[in-house]
């Protein structure tokens, strides 16, 4: 095993150095603005712009340009100056990883919290419909679990705004007659909505939030809105409620996603054969759902949880540009646009190295999932 | 009547599908004794492993009618909750299934299941539990279980893994076991000491074993009667040796000759029976066989025949349409090579067929 996360590791390097080389080659091979004459800003002369070059390093051959470019990575971990700005792409990215980190683990903690269970709710729903008594205890769950996100809504509101309060209770109406419906028509509206959610576009999603609740622009203006969000060092409180909105709007359809994911497999599952002989050995259906069925049907969810998570530390774009996030994304895109090399180059780097360290992560959490799996 | 372990009386099960009900299970009755053996043999599609999950409580869904009782030690299995069959299955009614290695969960190691097995029915503690699985694997002749009760299923070989379902099904002493199909799965060399495994644990444990299989060759070794099912009904019962001595249904016979023989020439081809198992939503009219059969007469696509004791022969019963004397003919004639025709003739003779108006009773009227 230690000799497989070796040889990944190694092969991972050697996939960063060519996202490196391919980055630098599409960066010249796009048409996209002139650096130099971005950095020297309107009438410039010619001259100031040939020296601006120069200074960059813009005019020594591609390859001498990659060659200093690596041998400042791996000899100094200098990843080179903003074209721009001149600071240093290392510092900017340390100053915008924290944003991109808060919105991630948000977004999946909220969307792990919310879709696998449904997920699984879900299929076992499908697979063996509930007695009256479960529908009731969970009818009565539900009205708790609505009911406290409800409170927190009516203290960070203002009591006038009864509108936004008397939308929530008609949710939780509606939640509840549906459990009390046949198993499958709660198990059909449940993917119904998930279904919805999947095939919003995240930044129509992120507007519409904003339109409905942020405090700037919202009909119910009760959370903050764009470019609202501080680091959790300067005020906790702030940190938390300026990302509860794009975390929604992240979780919202990945939750979805996951959901029908883990619900396909989990049907899958519970009609295999190990699952009747947990039933035969007379096994609580609680501990055949779950220690036999779901332990099965999780082990595909890890190995999308660990992609998802890896494009989100890369930046959500969308998502960053719509809230005002000073994330990874953001800068990014901004570095794209100014035709900002070094910047990009630290990002896609970054992205990549993300990419690549989770892929080995999940891989190996593979094997210690599945003990068929064996990795030489 | 005293000591019959297990009491299955006009068990029906059917399964509403999109494509119409499944009448799986048509009215079957079955016994067993404590500490014997009966084979239940039939094709796929006969309805023989729903009758097995079925007294195991296994085939309850909002879909599925279940009529009949099931008596086991005194109560109806039918009639009990979830809750009470739960205390059941693998406590006192055990059952093991065809593949090994698609029965048991593929990320748990095989002492921890036989673990779970002890620890769901019995308050003890995981030492002990883990100290039962050790002796349940030595038990059914797993080497070196002190170190195999950590493996995977998927580093024990088929018959192990078979050995080690064997071990988890007996984890709790259970007085019946249902064993469905416990060797089709194995080599044929594996198969025999899985049987003679399991005919030693029977002795051992005074359990009862409901076998059920499609090879006639597995129940002639480990049955002490046979139950022959073809579309959810039975059609041919008797103790082991009278069914292979003298069967009496034209479906058994046909899964007597389909069966191949070292002691017969090489040249003989084996005579499957033509055709498919019904469909159990459309069955046939009259007599269920009657498509397949070779003696089939106008009368048996009306008549349905019912269950009815051979004479001579106290616990033989055969549903069939023919007559005793003919049916005793035609296998003696398709034993000695009499060809086909001569045969067919012979069913279609005058009185070959017992008369339509049967009574309750038995009597065949003329």
């Amino acid at each position: 095993m230690a000799r497989y996360i070796v040889r990944r590791i190694l092969w991972g390097i050697l996939m960063l150095i060519l996202v490196a080389a391919l980055t630098f080659m599409i960066f010249y091979l796009l048409p996209g603005a002139d650096p130099a004459v971005l950095r020297a800003g309107r009438d410039a002369s010619p001259t100031e712009v040939a020296y601006i070059r120069k200074e960059l390093g813009l005019s020594a051959p591609i390859y001498t340009q990659f060659w200093n470019y690596m041998k400042a990575i791996l000899l100094h971990f200098n990843f080179g100056y903003s074209f721009y700005s001149q600071q240093s792409v290392l510092s900017l990215i340390k100053d915008r990883l924290p944003a991109t980190l808060s919105l991630t683990v948000g977004a999946v903690v909220l969307w792990s919290l919310v879709g696998i269970p449904i997920g699984i709710i879900s299929g076992v729903l499908r697979a063996r419909p509930l007695q009256s008594r479960t529908r009731n205890r969970m009818a009565g769950v539900l009205v708790v679990a609505a009911l406290i996100p409800l409170g927190l809504l009516l203290v960070s509101a203002n009591w006038a705004k009864v509108t936004g309060g008397i939308w929530v209770l008609a949710a939780i109406v509606v939640g509840v007659t549906l459990l009390t419906k046949k198993g499958t028509f709660m198990e059909r509206s449940t993917m119904g909505g998930a279904l919805a959610f999947v095939s919003m576009p995240t930044f129509w999603l992120g507007f519409i939030v904003l339109l409905l609740f942020a405090s700037d622009i919202g009909k119910f203006p009760i959370l903050p809105g764009s470019s609202t969000y501080v680091g959790i060092t300067v005020s906790p409180w702030h940190w938390f409620t300026a990302l509860i909105l794009p975390w929604f709007v992240l979780a919202a359809t990945q939750a979805a996603i996951y959901s029908r994911l883990i619900r396909g497999n989990l049907l899958e599952v519970l009609g295999e054969d190990y699952i009747r002989t947990a039933r035969a050995k007379g096994l609580p259906e609680r501990t055949v759902i779950w220690k036999h069925g779901v332990r099965s049907a999780i082990t595909p969810v890890v190995t999308v949880i660990g992609i998802d998570i890896a494009a989100l530390l890369g930046g959500a774009v969308l998502t960053e540009t719509v809230f005002g996030i000073q994330g990874i994304g953001l800068l990014n895109y901004n570095a794209i646009s100014d035709s900002d090399l070094p910047i990009v180059q630290g990002t896609v780097l970054l992205a990549a190295m993300f990419i690549i360290v989770l892929n080995i992560i999940v891989d190996i959490s593979y094997a210690w999932l599945d003990p068929r799996v064996t990795y030489t | 009547m005293s000591e019959q372990l297990l009491r299955v009386e006009d068990l029906r099960v059917s399964f509403a599908t999109d494509d119409g009900v499944v009448r799986a299970v048509d009215g079957i009755s079955y016994e067993v004794a404590a500490g014997k053996t009966i084979g239940i043999v039939g094709e796929s599609g006969s309805g023989k492993s729903v009758s097995s999950l079925t007294t195991l409580g296994l085939t309850r869904s909002r879909t599925t009618t279940i009529e009949g009782r099931i008596m086991f030690d005194g109560k109806d299995l039918l009639a009990l909750d979830e809750d009470d069959m739960r205390k059941i299955r693998g406590n006192d009614i055990s059952m093991i299934f065809q593949d090994p290695l698609s029965s048991l969960h593929p990320f748990y190691k095989v002492g921890a299941q036989l673990m779970e097995a002890v620890l769901t029915h019995r308050k003890v503690s995981k030492k002990k539990a883990r100290a039962r699985s050790i002796e349940l694997l030595e038990l059914v002749g797993i080497p070196d279980p002190e170190r195999r009760v950590d493996n995977y299923p998927h580093q024990f070989s088929g018959g192990m893994r078979q050995r080690a379902m064997i071990a988890m099904a007996l984890a709790n002493e259970p007085k019946l076991l249902f064993a469905d199909e416990p060797t089709t799965a194995l080599d044929v060399t594996v198969q025999a000491q899985i049987l003679a495994l399991l005919e030693d644990l029977q002795k051992r444990m005074g359990m009862s074993i409901v076998i059920i299989t499609h090879d006639l060759g597995v129940v002639a070794e480990i049955a002490d009667d046979i139950a022959v099912m073809y579309a959810g009904r039975i059609v041919e019962r008797a103790p082991s040796r009278e069914i292979f001595d003298s069967p009496q249904h034209p479906y058994t016979w046909g899964l007597l000759r389909s069966i191949p023989r070292l002691d017969l020439p090489r040249e003989d081809e084996l005579t499957p029976i033509p055709g498919r198992p019904p469909s159990l939503i459309l069955r046939p009219s009259g007599c269920f066989f009657h498509p397949r059969c070779p003696y089939v007469q106008e009368e048996h696509k009306r008549i349905d025949p019912r269950l009815e004791p051979v004479p001579g022969s106290s616990a033989h019963e055969v549903a069939c349409l023919l007559a005793p004397e003919v049916r005793n003919e035609l296998w003696r004639g398709l034993g000695a090579g009499d060809p086909q025709e001569h045969l067919v003739r012979l069913a279609a003779g005058a009185g070959a067929t017992l008369s339509a108006a049967r009574s309750g009773d038995g009597e065949p009227a003329k």
